[in-house]
């Protein structure tokens, strides 16, 4: 028997039972549609974490007090901006060096009111993070030194408390005490869920005594290409734990927060792709169960069958080809609505969904691969049927 | 028409057993069948049921492997074929008429008719050619669309004649090929096995129980309790 022959036999078949056919193609179809889905939203959340991570600018690295890593606790910070005057000097380049300390505050403009996230920190920001202004200027030395009330706020912040009004030179209120702001920054987006557009940027001496802290919370590094990142991190450690002795201080660079947050997201994604597998997996146990079915039912048909010189591979090449079919159709079909579904989900919905080649290549491989497997046992009980008791059968 | 001196007999049997497992117990459908039925012979098998005719049938017919004893089909001991030399054998050399006609129901006469040249690997267009020809052979050249539920008794079988035909097989077998007709749709059917035996020299060989259907072969073989009882030509 020929290839088409035994194709042709198959769609037939698949004809004959059109509702049937549909209903367990539906299994493999919901299946193949889940995996596409969650590797398209697992795939887009990876992408867009990673271009926030671009987007804060290039070669930083972040010094924070204690170890970093997955499971890792919190540590009480015992930076203070003695420490930060220490790592000034170990970079060589005191610009190239910033601190930040931050906390959840209210920030009031007549009765307007937004609760915006409070950053001390100095006018080294925009020579290591990607920050450009809107209007107005940046945090200066001497608004550092002098301790200064001024504040550059988010862009949100500033369009939330003035809407329409320009908001430079006018006054806002923090905690009682009064700021005057000098700079709005432009709109940057949300990085691993931090509103940067919802901060607001003030004299890391103003903050510390406006929060009543001497700490702060973290040191951040702009090396001056990529190649520096890694002298450039060791020494500083180095000289943090040589002023510290017996604590241990982290500096994590884009490169590891990547490689990170990426390894986070691509168990994330294994997870949920194992669990879609797992519904096609149950797909795979209808399409074999309704094999089975027409097999019985079609007992008499395969009896004469092997009467008139059907041998068993021809009988099991067309009950294969039945359910390769059925689950190949199947996976096509979920993966036409898998991708339209995806391009929807990112097109209306925050989550962001990014379509890979692999996913639908993979997706189509394994509902191929469904059909044998859950084909071959139907398939050989069709072809090793014995023929006189297959013609009796009713 | 005879066939030549030199063609093999169409079946040669030699003390065929054949027995079965039913429920633990062995039953003896054939108890030592020693027959010979040579190319172009029109044979009947009588016997009451249970007598083994049916098993009988089974075995010439390469659906079943006799237990014990030498069976030669066209001359090949299908003890020395495999499962798939076995189907070929079937497939070339033998042509089936069952009782209840066995078509496939939602196929058109003409492809059922071409089914076993499907298994031969014929091309599409030959095979249509020749299932064209088989069914205007059995007077149904006008049918050739219609499904079986389309057709009367009569014509179902004679479409099923067809299909055994198109592959010009050496032997039809036919198992009780009048026992779902009318008396008169039997005897056509009975006329157009009889004409291809005489006209084409194709051995047929038919089980009955109707003594006016085994009237109609030239050679009579009584099945009772798995033995031949009687050979009567």
């Amino acid at each position: 028997m020929r290839a088409r022959e035994a194709f042709l036999m198959a769609t037939e078949a698949l004809r004959v039972n059109r509702l049937r056919s549909a209903l367990t193609m539906f299994g493999v179809i919901v299946g193949v549609l889940a995996v596409v889905v969650l590797v398209a939203i697992g795939t887009g959340a990876k992408d867009a974490v990673e271009s926030e991570i671009a987007g804060l600018g290039s070669n930083i690295i972040l010094v924070v007090p204690g170890q970093i890593g997955v499971g890792a606790l919190p540590t009480q910070s015992r930076l203070g901006l003695a420490d930060a005057a220490h790592v000034r000097r170990a970079v060589g380049d005191p610009s190239r060096v910033t601190v930040s300390v931050a906390s959840g505050e209210t920030m009031r403009v007549g009765r307007n009111e937004a609760f915006v996230t409070i950053t001390g920190t100095d006018e080294n920001i925009p020579n290591i993070f990607d920050r450009p202004l809107a209007k107005g200027r940046h945090l200066s030395e001497t608004d550092v030194d002098t301790r200064r009330r001024v504040a550059v706020l988010g862009s949100e912040v500033a369009s939330r408390l003035f809407g329409d009004i320009d908001p430079i030179g006018r006054q806002a209120t923090i905690s009682g005490a009064r700021f005057r702001v000098v700079g709005v920054y432009e709109t940057v987006g949300a990085t691993f869920g931090v509103a940067r557009d919802q901060e607001v940027h003030i004299p890391v001496t103003t903050a510390q005594r406006l929060l009543g802290l001497s700490r702060i919370n973290g040191i951040a590094i702009g090396a001056t290409g990529p190649d520096e990142i890694e002298p450039l991190r060791r020494r500083v450690v180095a000289a943090l734990e040589e002023r510290h002795p017996g604590e241990r201080f982290s500096a994590v660079t884009q490169t590891q927060l990547l490689g990170t947050i990426g390894s986070v997201l691509g168990m994330l994604t294994g997870v949920l792709t194992a669990i879609a597998g797992i519904s096609l997996l149950v797909g795979g146990v209808g399409v074999s169960n309704i094999m089975l079915v027409s097999v019985r039912e079609r007992t008499r048909e395969i009896g004469l069958r092997k009467a008139l010189g059907a041998r068993q591979r021809d009988v099991l090449t067309q009950f294969l080809i039945e359910a390769v079919l059925l689950t190949t159709i199947g996976g096509v079909l979920g993966i036409l609505v898998g991708v339209g579904g995806s391009l929807l989900i990112d097109a209306v919905t925050p989550v962001p969904a990014t379509i890979t080649l692999w996913s639908v290549l993979l997706a189509f491989g394994v509902s191929v691969a469904v059909g044998v497997f859950f084909g071959v046992a139907p398939a050989r009980r069709a072809a090793r049927l014995d023929p006189v008791a297959a013609l009796r059968a009713e | 028409m005879t066939a030549p001196a030199t063609a093999p007999p169409a079946f040669e049997g030699e003390n065929l057993r054949r027995s079965y497992q039913a429920d633990g117990v062995a039953v003896e459908a054939l108890r030592g069948v020693d027959l010979c039925i040579e190319s172009g012979e029109f044979v009947a098998i009588i016997g009451p049921s249970g007598s083994g005719k049916s098993t009988l049938m089974h075995l010439l017919g390469c659906l079943d492997r006799p237990t014990s004893g030498t069976l030669r089909v066209g001359g090949v001991d299908v003890a020395t074929l495999s499962e798939a030399g076995l189907a070929e054998l079937r497939n070339e050399t033998i042509g089936f008429v069952f009782q209840s006609f066995h078509l496939l129901p939602r196929t058109s006469a003409l492809d059922n008719v071409a089914l076993p040249l499907v298994y031969r690997g014929v091309g599409a267009a030959e095979r249509r050619t020749r299932a064209r020809a088989a069914l205007t052979a059995v007077g149904l050249g006008h049918r050739l669309t219609h499904r079986p539920a389309q057709m009367s008794g009569g014509e179902q079988q004679r479409v099923a004649i067809a299909r055994a035909l198109v592959g010009d097989p050496k032997v039809v077998l036919a198992d009780e090929p009048t026992g779902n007709l009318d008396t008169r749709n039997g005897a056509e059917v009975m006329d157009i096995l009889a004409g291809l035996n005489a006209d084409q020299g194709v051995a047929v060989v038919l089980v009955t129980h109707e003594p006016e259907v085994a009237a109609r072969a030239s050679r009579r073989i009584h099945v009772r309790d798995g033995r031949i009882e009687q050979d009567a030509r």
